[in-house]
């Protein structure tokens, strides 16, 4: 291999495993080196420290760093008292802090006690001049690297890895297929249902009532004055066996009672309001957290994660922030009692976007 | 002595020891405050790993749903699943479970923070260079790592922050194109928030991504003891020497001793200082919120570029649904990390230095660089502050349009105001390094000259002192030259305008001669 690059291809030095040319002076690229730099000075003469000069001084020395050796010890038995002397008494929260400082404050002092007298130890008391190595270059000299190339050949030859390529090909492509098995039984990660429907539907249909999150008592029209928002699941939603959060983190409503000048309705959801009454998905059509915060004032609905901003009285249409589309609504109406109920599901997907939303 | 000769012989005729402790024992390592930044990281780390593994004695990581019946009054009688559960336990019930949560969290914090500014140290010194360009990609995958161990721990409890920040990670894996709601439904195993995923995350957190991690620590470290550590400039110390203490005794004893330093203050934090009261938060329920949610700080880069994007991004081609409020943060986010991970490459194709480089720069000695790193920080503390940009307006009683405009202005025109600064800036302190090698610095004594004249007196540096200033590396332009055939390829047009601009405004050290002329 390496004497087919023999000599030079021209353009930049050919990169081969053993090089002809003298391999101690690599490219310097566009550095200038000048001949009349300054030249290094050499090391300065040595400052001796205080314990390097005066006995007593080593002497105090050496008795902080046992001191300090000693005060570990201290703590770390002090920790060890702590753990029984400030136990965790059910019905006193506060006895779990005092647990946690004093322990903490024990181990702590273990703990510092060790590393402030090593420190000290070593800058103090240890031998304190510089010691210089020398460095060699990386590269593995031009014997190693002949004697590497030799080997890799030596291998070639005797498997025949380039001489029959055959063999090599066949493995390169059994080795690129055994992982496919791995990806693929992944697939059981989660149930054999499409997502995309599961995403396109939620517990709300016809007829289903409002309830408050998270009793599940039924919200009456009535009950709905201007400015107060109501955070809504659908009925039943409490009382599931399974799948809870999963349908809740979907059917998740916010209701709110506009005055009636200040609602602007499209002409084909103006049925989809009762008396100024409007419901809206709770979840974020950014990227699905709870759009909590509601401006009485203003009607805006603000999402604390990243603060999009919707206006209620604009169709929950996007005014800041990175959303894209406008909350869903929810079409609802009054049942015969005057509870609220949903007319039908929403009539798109809710919460943050998704390839096949659109379809 | 009798024993440890005995014990060493023991050791060594079954394990060769000797020759490592021969090889590595009197190794010298240079010695530098900034050095320490990585042993943080790695000290950190084993205090994440100890902490770590008392939690998983008491962890329980299921998602299935229980009444909480411990001590915290408040949360009496609410449903919730039973890793939030154990995670209260651990709070509230165990010894020291609560000092341990609260160490291995703020461990963790100071991990990926000491990473980060390891990280800054080897850039603006250039220690990335030659040979080094593999650590360097090896210590990004760290980085990348500690971020992932750091998310998937901060959503085991399944509080409602946590759980809020894995419903906006489901958001933008949602947004993928064609396989997002896929990967989605795979990943948590049914729709989110379903019961699979605080399990899986545990496997990731204790076991996968810590064992990759380990696993490049010693690649890392390997590498950092063939190549060896870089030093600052120093008189006596060149690109061929290291200088410094040996491993043993004086290396080991103030490198051991900085473990139990930052043990110690990690355990001082933990017993001051709560983080993560999980027990404010309530388990997690996708309907409530509490305002000011953001995540721990490290994510904090990725959570403000989803805020920062303007409103109404999406479109939808063919009924396909296109993202792009999530999909260019998502996107320029790899784009920029990617950029930070590929940067040695780009340096050393620039500069066509092939030469091995073991001083670390000072930061104003590579002017062009220095300027790029402060432009991808500005770019960083643009996103990064955008994370609480809720919290920034109410502290400050701002209006959140407004502090999103401000920091939409930071991240997109602030790198170029921060890279002309910072270059204008090392410029002007190499100009300042030169007058002082060559005119001595102000001494500060005025004398009265006989004919009245006042001069302040200048005091000349001594050699070693002036070393440091003018021992550095110089480079000019490449120029476009024709190849061997008589051609200027585009790839060499471009390398030399890169070239150009990375290396036009210069200044060149003191050189004997302007030292010696100036002398007379």
């Amino acid at each position: 291999m390496a004497d087919v690059h023999d000599g030079a291809t021209g353009g930049e030095a050919p990169e081969t495993a053993v090089e002809k040319h003298s391999s101690s002076a690599p490219s310097p690229g566009v550095a200038v080196e000048r001949a009349d730099r300054i030249q290094n000075p050499g090391f300065p003469p040595e400052r001796l420290r205080v314990t390097d000069l005066d006995p007593k001084k080593e002497k105090a020395a050496e008795r902080t760093v046992s001191g300090l050796f000693l005060l570990s010890v201290v703590g770390s038995v002090l920790a060890v008292v702590a753990y029984v002397a400030f136990p965790i008494v059910e019905g006193q929260p506060e006895t779990i802090r005092l647990n946690n400082l004093f322990l903490g404050l024990g181990i702590t002092l273990g703990l510092l006690g060790i590393g402030i007298g090593a420190v000290h130890w070593s800058k103090a008391l240890m031998h304190g001049h510089e010691l210089v190595e020398e460095r060699h270059p990386t590269r593995g000299s031009d014997e190693t690297r002949a004697k590497a190339v030799e080997i890799f050949q030596a291998a070639n030859k005797e498997s025949g890895f380039t001489r029959r390529s055959l063999v090599r090909n066949t493995l390169i492509g059994a080795l690129v297929a055994t992982p496919i098995p791995a990806i693929a039984i992944f697939r059981d990660l989660a149930p054999a249902e499409d997502p995309v429907a599961l995403l396109k539907h939620t517990m709300w249909e016809e007829g289903v009532r409002l309830t408050r999150d998270p009793s599940g008592t039924p919200i009456k029209a009535s009950e709905v004055t201007i400015g107060s928002a109501f955070h809504v699941i659908p009925e039943g939603l409490a009382e599931l066996e399974s799948h809870k959060l999963e349908e809740k983190a979907k059917a998740a409503v916010l209701l709110m009672r506009l005055p009636l000048d200040r609602l602007n309705e499209r002409e084909d959801r103006k049925d989809w309001s009762y008396d100024g009454i409007v419901a809206y998905s709770k979840i974020c059509t950014h990227v699905g957290c709870p759009v909590a915060l509601y401006e009485q004032q203003t009607h805006h609905l603000l999402c604390p994660c990243h603060q999009s901003e919707f206006d209620v009285a604009n169709h929950a249409e996007v005014i800041f922030g990175p959303a894209a589309r406008p909350l869903p609504q929810l079409p609802i109406t009054v049942d015969e009692e005057g509870y609220l109920v949903a007319k039908s599901d929403f009539t798109e997907p809710v919460g943050p976007s998704f390839w096949e939303r659109a379809l | 002595m009798r024993f440890t000769g005995w014990a060493a012989n023991y050791i060594d005729e079954r394990t060769s020891a000797s020759t490592a402790v021969k090889a590595l024992g009197r190794k010298i390592f240079p010695d530098h405050w900034s050095f320490m930044l990585g042993e943080v990281a790695l000290y950190s780390f084993v205090v994440i790993l100890l902490s770590g593994t008392f939690l998983t004695f008491f962890f329980d990581p299921s998602m299935t749903e229980v009444e909480y019946e411990g001590s915290y009054v408040p949360l009496q009688g609410i449903p919730m699943s039973v890793a939030y559960h154990s995670s209260l336990d651990i709070s509230f019930e165990i010894r020291g479970g609560l000092l341990m949560r609260q160490v291995h969290h703020w461990a963790a914090l100071l991990f990926v923070a000491s990473i980060g500014l390891h990280m800054l140290r080897v850039f603006f010194t250039g220690a990335f260079r030659k040979p080094r360009e593999l650590n360097w990609v090896i210590g990004f995958l760290l980085f990348v790592l500690a971020m992932a161990l750091g998310f998937t721990g901060y959503s085991l409890p399944d509080d409602l922050l946590s759980g809020n920040g894995l419903r906006i990670i489901d958001g933008m894996i949602k947004a993928v194109p064609v396989a997002g709601a896929w990967i989605s439904y795979l990943l948590f195993g049914d729709e989110f928030p379903g019961t699979d995923i605080i399990p899986r995350l545990y496997v990731l957190h204790i076991l996968l991504l810590p064992a990759i991690l380990v696993a490049l620590i010693g690649a890392h470290m390997v590498l950092l003891i063939v190549n060896k550590h870089t030093q600052f400039a120093g008189p006596g110390r060149t690109n061929d020497n290291v200088v410094g203490a040996p491993v043993m005794p004086v290396f080991a004893a103030k490198a051991g001793g900085f473990f139990f330093l930052v043990f110690g203050v990690i355990v001082l934090i933990a017993s001051l200082f709560t983080i993560n009261p999980i027990w404010n938060y309530g388990p997690y329920d996708p309907s409530p919120v509490s305002a000011g949610t953001q995540p721990d700080w490290y994510i904090g880069f990725a959570d403000g570029a989803l805020r920062l994007i303007p409103p109404h991004l999406e479109t939808v081609i063919f009924g396909y649904t296109w993202s792009w409020n999530v999909l260019i943060p998502l996107v320029g986010l790899l784009v920029f990390l990617a950029a930070a991970a590929l940067y040695p490459f780009l340096e050393a194709w620039v500069t066509g230095d092939k030469r091995e480089h073991h001083i670390a720069e000072r930061p104003r000695n590579n002017p062009t660089r220095t300027a790029i790193g402060a432009a991808g920080v500005t770019f960083y503390a643009g996103l990064w502050a955008a994370a609480s940009s809720d919290l920034i307006a109410t502290h400050f009683r701002l209006s959140i349009e407004g502090v999103i405009h401000a920091l939409q202005f930071v991240t997109v025109v602030g790198p170029f105001i921060a890279y002309f600064i910072t270059k204008r800036v090392c410029l002007a302190l190499m100009r300042k390094d030169r007058e002082i090698a060559l005119h001595g610095y102000e001494s500060g004594r005025i004398v009265r000259l006989p004919g009245g004249e006042y001069i302040e007196v200048h005091e000349q540096l001594d050699d070693f002192e002036r070393w440091k200033l003018v021992s550095y590396e110089e480079y000019q332009p490449l120029m476009v030259r024709p190849d061997a055939r008589g051609r200027i390829t585009a790839r060499q047009r471009v390398r030399a305008g890169l070239s150009r601009w990375f290396f036009e405004d210069r200044i060149a050290p003191v050189t004997q001669k302007e030292l010696e002329s100036q002398r007379h």
